[in-house]
């Protein structure tokens, strides 16, 4: 789950994470009342929205008086921010964040990830801050540093040194660079963070280190135990129809493509798209019913494949393991019966009660492509809607 | 000869008493494998559906004998059940349970590196060697014994590539489902490792998915050191960049977690590829006749 910026810089405060000071505002008046509090004469309207390149894409902007933080504020709030992240789409502003201006000196990259490869939390920190760390990784991959974090040993001070030394810090701010560092990773092994990202990290010409952004990503399955973090989700952010399937158990990911898929498995569900896109056929989205899907479950799954008006038909691939055909086929019946499938539909069932399932659909009267197996599926579902 | 398991490899479920333990219990033992008994803490000294129950997974090793443990407890629980295998000398823990916090395995990970327990999962189907012994949640009767071991990061595709084989009279050695999650217990160069020893294996199918790469690093070890032919597919050629990942891990990875690069890595390593997951059966078939 991602959060905004702001809520983002309200855990890290909470962590002894040094942050800029800021207020959120909602309007332009509460842009210039947030403004006002926070003193000073230079200030930087932030759009939040879920995505990173906002700069480029307009959304933040330096204002040098109360009336430049009234027309900017006015100006981001209600637009749609199109960025890299976003999609040509974009994604519309509602939430602006105010804060303070600093004189910069230095921009760095400091993220905390889990590296798969070595199953340890680990640093990654650049002195190619502000920029886009993809780019730094496929250009310039030496100017990536990467410091593991010990589960068992947890924060040590090297830990700070090395990441000075690499950033190439004078000696007195090495103190606050590991001190940010520790609270990073406090942050992260406290919330169940997936990846913390401040980009860039500053270094002021005053001397402070701070965040300037921060993007921090929290691991959906250990939610249940922080819902102090859980109350940040935002679901105008999310995907409705994602969210609407997250409800039942279901996994579903909209695509371009115009063949449906219902699946069991993350795996065979990919498997399946692959098989689409291999025969010639383009996949409309991915979606794993998973292994205790009920029959309430599987009629969701087919009234949110066919929301998507692109669907041109719909493929069933069904590996039952957990997952009882006979169930996926009560579903499918009650499901074409209820919304009306009109659309091709190929059923592909295998496994667990194999023979009841094919027998309930024989049963039902519906005008069902029968599949023998994986490959006869796609072939079938290709060809039904290039026939369409 | 197999690996992991057999018909003598004697099994306690930890969580027997819930739902899905007692069903999935019932089937392994209903296959032929050896359940001894069962941990539910707080309602040891009780039977369930006929198997012994215990309170600690220590004191259902001593009593029964038990070799291995299925685990069945829910995600905030489970890591603490793998620890307390680990506790216990458990030799073989396979765990079955899906959704555990990702920080929960990294604490796990540490542990194991410490201890005499082999973990098979989290996030996956178990594990089965046709005919003698069942651990999990797959479809029993897809099985045929055989010579061809099969490794998997996901559940529903391993049964894919099962039911091909033995459509065409290809048996299995071991079928192994290491789960699909970023931190697991064993990977696929362990199971390789184990395959590429054991002599009623003949060949091998491995499954892999994008992200990671686990499956470029098992491809240098083949490369390096197995004696047998192995045949791979890899899930997720048309899956949309970066809808799952975050950046940062895909950075980390270096790069190669794309189904392109390892398919193009895997056939660089000696491999051969199944473009399709509808042709694992027949390319295994093909490589069998070749050797």
């Amino acid at each position: 789950m991602n959060v905004h910026e702001y809520q983002a810089k309200e855990l890290m405060r909470k962590f002894g994470i040094k942050v800029l000071n800021g207020h959120v505002a909602k309007t332009a008046d509460e842009a210039v009342e947030a403004a006002k509090k926070l003193g000073g004469n230079i200030w930087v309207v932030k759009a939040q929205i879920h995505a990173g390149g906002r700069g480029k894409g307009g959304g933040v902007k330096l204002a040098k008086s109360l009336d430049e933080v009234r027309k900017i504020a006015s100006e981001i709030l209600g637009m749609t921010l199109v960025t890299h992240q976003t999609g040509p789409e974009g994604k519309l502003v509602h939430t602006l964040l105010v804060e303070e201006g600093c004189l910069i000196d230095h921009e760095y990259y400091v993220g905390l990830v889990l590296n798969r490869d070595t199953s340890m939390v680990t640093f990654m920190v650049s002195t190619e801050g502000g920029m886009d760390i993809e780019h730094v990784a496929e250009t310039t991959p030496e100017k990536i540093i990467k410091v593991a974090v010990d589960p068992a040993t947890g924060y040590q001070p090297y830990i700070g040194r090395r990441i000075a030394y690499a950033l190439g810090l004078p000696k007195e701010q090495h103190r606050e660079i590991s001190s940010f560092c520790e609270g990073l990773y406090n942050l992260y092994m406290a919330n169940d963070c997936s990846i913390a990202e401040i980009n860039p990290l500053v270094t002021t010409k005053d001397g402070k280190v701070l965040a300037l952004d921060a993007k921090l990503n929290f691991d959906d399955n250990a939610l249940f135990r922080h819902p102090e973090v859980a109350a940040y989700r935002d679901l105008t952010e999310e995907s409705e129809k994602e969210t609407e399937a997250a409800k039942y158990g279901l996994s579903y990911i909209s695509l371009d493509g115009n063949i449906g898929c219902l699946v069991n498995g993350a795996g065979l569900a990919m498997g399946t798209m692959d098989i689409i896109q291999l025969e010639g056929g383009s996949p409309a989205n991915f979606l794993d019913v998973g292994g205790g899907a009920t029959k309430e479950a599987v009629e969701k799954a087919f009234s949110i494949i066919l929301s998507d008006k692109n669907v041109k038909g719909i493929l069933v691939n069904i590996f039952g393991g957990i997952m009882k055909c006979d169930i996926i086929a009560e579903g499918i019946i009650a499901a074409a019966k209820s919304l009306g499938v009109t659309v091709p539909l190929v059923v592909r069932l295998e496994g667990t009660n194999v023979d009841l399932g094919k027998k309930l659909l024989n049963e039902s009267g519906l005008k069902i492509l029968a599949a023998n197996d994986l490959g006869d599926a796609a072939k079938k579902i290709v060809a039904a809607v290039k026939g369409a | 000869m197999t690996i992991l398991i057999d018909n003598n490899t004697k099994l306690i479920t930890i969580g027997i008493t819930g739902k899905q333990g007692t069903f999935h219990t019932l089937g392994s033992q209903a296959y032929g494998t050896k359940v001894v008994g069962g941990v539910t803490p707080g309602k040891g000294g009780t039977i369930h559906e006929g198997f012994p129950v215990f309170n600690t997974v220590r004191e259902a090793m001593e009593a029964t004998g038990a070799n291995a443990a299925m685990i069945f407890v829910p995600p905030a629980f489970a890591a603490d059940s793998i620890l307390e295998c680990v506790e216990a000398g458990m030799p073989l823990a396979i765990c079955i349970t899906e959704g555990i916090p990702v920080l929960d395995m990294v604490k796990v990970k540490g542990a194991l590196v410490r201890s005499k327990t082999r973990l098979i999962g989290p996030n996956c189907p178990g594990v089965i060697t046709p005919g003698q012994c069942k651990i999990g949640i797959m479809p029993g009767q897809i099985h045929l014994p055989g010579k061809v071991g099969v490794i998997s990061r996901s559940g529903t595709l391993t049964y894919e590539a099962v039911y091909q084989l033995t459509q065409r009279g290809i048996g299995q050695s071991t079928c192994v489902g290491i789960g699909g999650d970023p931190v697991n217990g064993s990977s696929f160069i362990d199971i390789l490792e184990m395959f590429n020893n054991d002599p009623g294996t003949d060949a091998v199918i491995m499954i892999g998915e994008i992200g990671g790469s686990a499956e470029v690093d098992a491809a240098r070890w083949i490369k390096k050191n197995m004696k047998k032919p192995v045949v791979s597919f890899i899930a997720g050629a048309s899956a949309p960049k970066g809808k799952r990942m975050g950046h940062a891990g895909a950075i980390i990875s270096g790069g190669d977690d794309t189904a392109e690069a390892k398919f193009k890595i895997l056939a660089e390593c000696g491999v051969t590829l199944a473009r399709s997951p509808a042709e694992l059966g027949q390319t295994l078939e093909s490589v069998l006749k070749k050797k």
